[in-house]
């Protein structure tokens, strides 16, 4: 058995409609998996960015980042190797949480108190991925009512 | 110039010198064949059925080497078709479809024959557009005819609503194409080619295997001439025949599931497999752990997801196979033809024991004695088209191909109801030569309608029933990996296939004979109209040899040696 790597994917493509769903279908029909998938335009070009968080075999992955190419709305791929990856998520806690705990937390996690309620407070923060991760884990125990994150954006070193 | 959309759609056409166009009317493109009506710059056959419009502009394309041009209306019409577009997506067949869709206004509201058309496409298409503004249209024509014919050609599909097409707009199809974001590489890397030539040079055992693209790069002459310089023995997938003349002494045959023995055992033992424009589809090669075991393998492909993709290859080249091949005749280095003369013998032993052969030996005609009597009386002279089944492999396998472009089957997909549409289109492109359509008695029902197109535009396809009573093919794996239940594909009821081309305005005739085949062949090529041939054959022959499903290429199904 080949052995499946997470992998991060960026992918440039033309700013039009129905782009994105080339590239999800792509990743449906040829049995690829998807774990994030974020996107949103270039400023001051015609062209949008997605980040793909993806797994796979070195082959698969070869074969992806091929097949993403062979799009016609694709202009660029890039499969990282050496990567700064952040991603943010929020989350809301009942009022009634020890905040002053919730608070420190967030700040560990590069992150702060958004919004105060009268039932609720929103926190976020954006850190990589795997500390998100540990952050989620580390909250559970204060009853988060909603979780929300949003996929990792990465850049080359 | 100042027209509407459908005004566009035919100068487009025109413009690109489109002189065939398929398909089928409907509400939603009605404009555009208002417009079809009033021109005389190409002209329009009506299909009977819209996945028939998709096939003939398939085979058209396959015979004339152009941009295949089909046009259907939305809903029906355009799921109809979808079969077509499948097809030529999987098979490489460069196609301009144009769909009719529901106005704007009404897209998304579940409007009459409305159906997300290109959101259906997509995965079988190179390439699609939805047109929502008229001004785009000349962009968007201009860009599907490019980029259906260049790098791995493909189908695509255009979808117009219907108010665009009665949209006026600015016409001016002389604007240069900007296409940033598509650039095929059609030049190989010519230091990875020199290193591939010096692996040839080295190799005892090197092999051609030939692939549909060197027919779709035009470049059977160029592959001809390698074969020859090289004296290096060649072995073609489906996809390919026609690439090497049958002739050719260096030819050894087709490989694969319905392979010779001969073929899949060259590819068993081979040191080195030079790939020109071939895919290693699973039906070539088998069990991929076996398949060419002990081989490095050269791959020169136009499409780098072909590359590495299933085999992995030591040399791979990303390039239209003709440049390739051209810069290969050029740096040929010190490769000795008679170096490869023990390797050519021993392929040529392994034809020997097993060649690609069957008997005669029931009161029936069998099958293969019908194909190969149509390569003695028609030979050069006739472009051959299948359906799906026992008859393709027969087809492939016993015909005496002498040149590309001559053999119009569908590989990839394998669609049966292929085979008569697209000889239609065979017959449109390429007039002068007979169009002869193997079919089997399942296979010809699933598109007899289009008996009436080639009635009305006289298109005299000769439609060579190989009847056995079955679903062939299936019949015969049923006969072999499930204890002869044979499941639902005893097809002993069947129409009378002479009335039913009758019916139509065609001719029929029900052969039991070879003296009759000899006959009815012989009278449908003078009479010039649409023909069935009705040809009684023996039941249970299979195709052989053959390689199970998952099995390797060396370990083959044989015809039984029999005593003279």
């Amino acid at each position: 058995m080949e052995v499946n790597e997470r992998r991060v994917i960026s992918v440039i493509v033309v700013n039009e409609s129905s782009v994105l769903s080339r590239i999800t279908n792509l990743f449906s029909g040829r049995g690829y998996n998807i774990t994030s998938l974020t996107v949103a335009p270039i400023p001051d070009s015609k062209y949008s960015r997605l980040t793909i968080v993806t797994s796979g075999s070195v082959k698969v992955i070869e074969q992806i980042t091929k097949q993403l190419h062979k799009l016609i709305p694709v202009l660029k791929v890039y499969e990282h190797a050496d990567l700064v990856e952040k991603e943010m998520a929020m989350v809301k806690f009942p009022v009634s949480e020890n905040i002053a705990d919730i608070s420190t937390l967030c700040e560990a996690y590069n992150g702060k108190i958004v919004n105060v309620s009268d039932n609720v407070i929103i926190t976020m923060v954006a850190d990589e991925p795997k500390r998100i991760e540990n952050y989620l884990q580390l909250i559970s125990r204060y009853n988060p009512k909603e979780i929300v994150r949003s996929g990792a954006v990465a850049l080359e070193r | 110039m100042q027209i509407n959309g459908a005004q566009m759609v035919i100068e487009a056409l025109i413009a690109e010198g489109v002189n065939t166009v398929f398909g089928y009317p409907g509400g939603a493109i009605m404009n555009v064949y208002d417009e079809i009506y009033k021109q005389d710059g190409f002209k329009h056959i009506l299909t009977r059925h819209e996945q028939a419009a998709i096939h003939a502009a398939e085979g058209y394309s396959k015979v004339s080497g152009k941009v295949g041009v089909a046009m259907i209306t939305s809903g029906p019409g355009f799921t109809n078709a979808v079969t077509g577009l499948a097809d030529a997506y999987m098979d490489s067949i460069p196609l301009v479809v144009i769909s009719g869709q529901v106005p704007m206004s009404l897209i998304g509201t579940d409007g009459f024959q409305e159906i997300d058309a290109i959101g259906i496409s997509r995965p079988c298409t190179k390439h699609n557009y939805l047109v929502t503004d008229a001004k785009d249209l000349p962009r968007v024509l201009k860009e599907a005819f490019h980029i259906a014919a260049t790098g791995r050609p493909g189908p695509v599909h255009v979808d117009i609503p219907k108010d665009v097409t009665a949209q006026i707009a600015e016409f001016d199809y002389s604007v240069e194409l900007e296409l940033e974001t598509y650039k095929p590489n059609v030049k190989g890397n010519l230091r990875q080619i020199k290193k591939a030539m010096e692996a040839i040079s080295k190799a005892k055992r090197p092999l051609f295997y030939l692939g549909g693209g060197i027919i779709n790069a035009n470049a059977a002459d160029e592959v001809r001439e390698l074969v020859h310089k090289t004296g290096i023995p060649a072995v073609e997938t489906f996809m390919a025949r026609g690439v090497l003349s049958h002739d050719d002494k260096y030819l050894i045959s087709m490989l694969g599931m319905h392979g010779s023995y001969a073929a899949n055992m060259a590819m068993s033992e081979t040191d080195l497999v030079i790939g020109l424009g071939a895919r290693f589809d699973d039906r070539v090669t088998g069990k991929l752990s076996e398949f060419a075991k002990n081989a490095d393998v050269i791959h020169v492909d136009i499409d780098p997801a072909s590359i590495s993709k299933l085999v992995n290859a030591d040399y791979p080249i990303v390039g239209d196979v003709k440049n390739v091949v051209n810069d290969m005749l050029d740096n040929l280095g010190n490769i000795k033809s008679e170096s490869y003369i023990p390797w050519n013998d021993t392929v040529n032993q392994f034809d020997e024991l097993h060649p690609l052969a069957y008997h005669e030996d029931t009161d029936r005609i069998k099958p293969q004695w019908v194909i190969e009597r149509v390569g003695q009386l028609l030979g050069d002279d006739a472009n051959i088209s299948t359906d799906v089944g026992q008859h393709q492999m027969w087809a492939a396998q016993f015909y005496p191909f002498s040149r590309p472009r001559q053999w119009i089957s569908s590989g990839g997909l394998g669609t049966m109801g292929f085979g008569f549409p697209a000889a239609i289109g065979v017959k449109a492109a390429a007039p002068d030569k007979v169009s002869i359509n193997f079919t089997g008695d399942g296979s010809i029902l699933m598109n007899c309608q289009e008996l009436m197109t080639a009635v009305e535009k006289k298109l005299p396809v000769i439609n060579i029933i190989l009847n056995n009573n079955y679903l062939g093919m299936v019949r015969q794996w049923q006969t072999l990996f499930y204890d002869k239940r044979h499941s639902e594909t005893d097809l002993s009821v069947q129409p009378d296939f002479v009335k039913l081309s009758e019916a139509f305005g065609g001719i029929g005739y029900r052969v039991t004979t070879k003296e009759e085949f000899d006959a009815a062949l012989k009278d449908a090529v003078e009479k010039n109209v649409v023909a069935f041939i009705d040809v009684v054959v023996e039941r249970l022959e299979n195709v052989m040899p053959m390689v199970p499903s998952g099995g390797s290429l060396f370990n083959m199904m044989l015809l039984e040696k029999k005593e003279k």
